[in-house]
């Protein structure tokens, strides 16, 4: 077969790859540009090599503050996942109940990153805040901007409320897609609650859970502006997850060589992390 | 195995139903016998699934109550009640293989593993899927999943009925009429009640001892083939089952005879009618004579179906249809006659009984 080439073709793509190249390519080229030189202003620039990158491997504060963004992603999922699969699981399928809940449900997602921070920094004040004040009252020993443990619980807490419900729409999206002769079925086998949510619900989530999954872990991994807002990465370094810390690095201390190289690894861990999460939960699919 | 008992049930889909048009099942007063086969035989739309799901107690019914053996079950769960339900919509298990899917009515009932073993390569064979059995039931073709929706019906030995609902409406005609030949044995074997749900009429005569025809959430008439043949009780039975159907025309009576058109019919007795009801004279096309004597009609058309052919005509206005032997000449002036024994008077769509009473 003879194809005839047309080249015209090219400048339909042509946006696509200019709006491509000036939102990712063309930064994520100044990003390497930065990583591997060292400056000292004045626009003059001396080649560093891969040394920017050893240094950052190398460094306590770097590592301490991926542990913390691994500690903090696995507890968000361990949270959030099967949470958001319960409540999915208990709402209503018909009636009134259905645009009540869903509208519930979608309140918290549509409220921006920081005034998220910011109405949970006031709430959990132990001053003037709802949440601190009684729990104070409660007799519970309660401050996160001086204890790590109440720093992180807030924050995890915080994260929970806000993103739980986007787990519960992909689920409930998932639920409802489920013809009730599965589960007329499943009564006449004699299928127990357990075994109709293994064998007819999960399976019809998988895909959708997929997405959750994959969502809420690179959203929690690169967590920066709700942290800040409330904790500003304390107390002390307790909160100060990798993002935190590269804006310190860049804005604060304007060490743009480490941060740029940081900013790379940082990037190549989410990509890496996310491929692996992707090629687990479909590897089930492709055996079949 | 039990006798299943529907008294007087009615089932309405709605919340409040006041008129008989709300209500999906009319009024079902009947009995099921133990071990029976029963077809379930109805268009679609007429309430075949609800009946099913109200005796596997899927759904409660709005009014009366079901018994099995004698004993109300009527609020009983399905897993109490004990029944197997082979669905319209084929559910399969996705994640499990067709061994697992079988298996799974006999393991949540906590079976042995040898018997559970036992029993589905049983099944196994007799749907034809013994070499798929490691197989994950997700990418098989609609017509194996309709398979291990059925299998998963005849698995477990100790049910009380089994119900299927259009089970094969997927299967290639040949398969089907072999699973079909194979769920009669297993009823002889086994000695199960079977109910069998479709709107094909040759599945329903060839598979039930008993034929329930139901028409718009009535059951119209319980009988065997033949009696739903040579005596519809309603005209809808009459319609819907023989190829072409029974001829109907409206009718008087005068006397002791029939009046169709300026045509009289003699009858073998005075039928006793109520004063203002709606008469129609029914024959079925195998009863209709097309010969040189009796009354005049006008034949528009002659169709050869094999062995035999059909003479669609019009018999004092109305259509009459006619089958007879392929070889049968059909004279130059034909004229029609009806046999006494094909006779059928129908007043407001259901039967009058020979020697009067209605
Ligand atoms: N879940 C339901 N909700 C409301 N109406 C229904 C429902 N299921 C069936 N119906 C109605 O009840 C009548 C009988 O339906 P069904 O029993 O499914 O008929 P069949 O199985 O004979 O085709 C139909 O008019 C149908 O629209
Ligand atoms: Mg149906």
């Amino acid at each position: 077969m003879n194809k005839t080439w047309n080249n015209k073709a090219w400048f339909l793509v042509l946006p696509v790859l200019l709006l491509v190249a000036f939102s990712a390519i063309i930064p994520l080229m100044t990003v390497v540009n930065y990583s591997v030189q060292d400056t000292f202003g004045n626009n003059q620039f001396f080649w560093a090599g891969t040394d920017w990158f050893s240094d950052v491997l190398h460094s306590d504060r770097f590592w301490d503050a991926l542990v913390r963004n691994l500690i903090f992603s696995f507890v968000i999922l361990a949270i959030e996942i099967p949470l958001g699969i319960f409540i999915a699981l208990n709402m209503p399928k018909t009636g009134i109940g259905v645009p009540v809940c869903l509208v519930l449900m979608a309140l918290p997602l549509l409220i921006p990153w920081n005034v998220v921070g910011t109405i949970w920094q006031v709430f959990g004040r132990v001053d003037i805040g709802l949440l601190g004040h009684y729990l104070r009252i409660l007799g519970i020993d309660y401050n996160y901007t001086q204890d790590p443990v109440d720093a992180w619980v807030t924050v995890i807490v915080m994260d929970v409320w806000h993103w739980t419900s986007l787990v519960v729409l992909l689920c409930y999206a998932g639920l409802v897609s489920i013809p009730d002769a599965y589960y007329q079925a499943a009564k006449i086998d004699g299928a127990s609650r357990w075994s109709v949510f293994r064998y007819i619900q999960l399976p019809k989530m998988k895909r959708v859970l997929l997405i959750a999954v994959l969502l809420r872990f690179m959203d929690s991994f690169m967590i920066y502006t709700e942290p800040f807002v409330v904790t500003g990465g304390g107390p002390g370094n307790s909160t100060t997850f990798l993002s935190i810390d590269l804006v310190k690095m860049a804005v604060g201390q304007f060490d743009l060589g480490p941060a740029a190289a940081m900013s790379i690894i940082y990037f190549l861990i989410i990509l890496l992390l996310s491929w692996v999460f992707y090629t687990v939960m479909t590897s089930q699919d492709a055996k079949s | 195995m039990a006798r299943i008992t529907l008294d007087h049930i009615r089932h309405a889909y709605g919340p409040k139903p006041s008129t008989d048009k709300d209500y999906a099942l009319k009024e079902v007063h009947h009995e099921w016998d133990d071990g029976g086969a029963y077809a379930l035989l109805g268009p679609s739309g007429c309430g075949k699934t609800t009946l099913l799901n109200i005796i596997s107690g899927l759904l409660t019914p709005s009014e009366g109550k079901i018994l099995f053996d004698g004993t109300d079950v009527t609020h009983l769960s399905t897993e109490k009640r004990n029944i197997a339900q082979v669905f319209q919509f084929p559910v399969i298990y996705d994640t499990m293989t067709v061994y697992d899917n079988l298996a799974f009515p006999l393991r949540n009932r906590r079976m042995p593993e040898g018997e559970v073993d036992k029993r589905v390569h049983d099944i196994l064979s007799m749907i034809d899927l013994s070499e798929w059995a490691g197989r994950k039931a997700q990418g098989l073709t609609a017509d194996q999943k309709q398979k291990i929706s059925l299998g998963r019906g005849l698995v477990r030995s100790d049910v009380n009925a089994i119900l299927f609902d259009e089970p094969l409406t997927v299967i290639d005609p040949h398969m089907k009429w072999v699973l079909r030949s194979q769920l009669k044995r297993l009823h002889r074997q086994s000695g199960f009640t079977m109910v069998y749900v479709t709107h094909d009429q040759t599945e329903a005569l060839t598979f039930a001892d008993k034929v329930v025809v139901m028409y718009e959430g009535e059951i119209v008439q319980i009988g065997t083939p033949v009696e739903l043949f040579e005596r519809p009780r309603h005209t809808f039975v009459g319609y819907f089952i023989g190829s072409p159907g029974m001829n109907f025309m409206p009718a008087a009576v005068s006397g002791s005879a029939l009046v169709v058109g300026d045509q009289q019919i003699p009858l073998e007795g005075q039928p006793l009618t109520a004063p203002n009801a709606k008469l129609e004279l029914g024959i079925r096309p195998e009863f209709v004579r097309v010969a040189r004597e009796g009354m005049p009609i006008s034949i528009s058309q002659i169709e050869d179906v094999g062995r035999q052919k059909i003479v669609r005509a019009s018999f004092q206005g109305y259509p009459l249809a006619a089958v007879m032997s392929e070889d049968t000449e059909i004279p130059a002036d034909p004229r029609v006659t009806f046999e006494p024994a094909g006779l059928n008077l129908y007043a407001d769509s259901w039967r009058v009984e020979a020697g009067g009473q209605q």
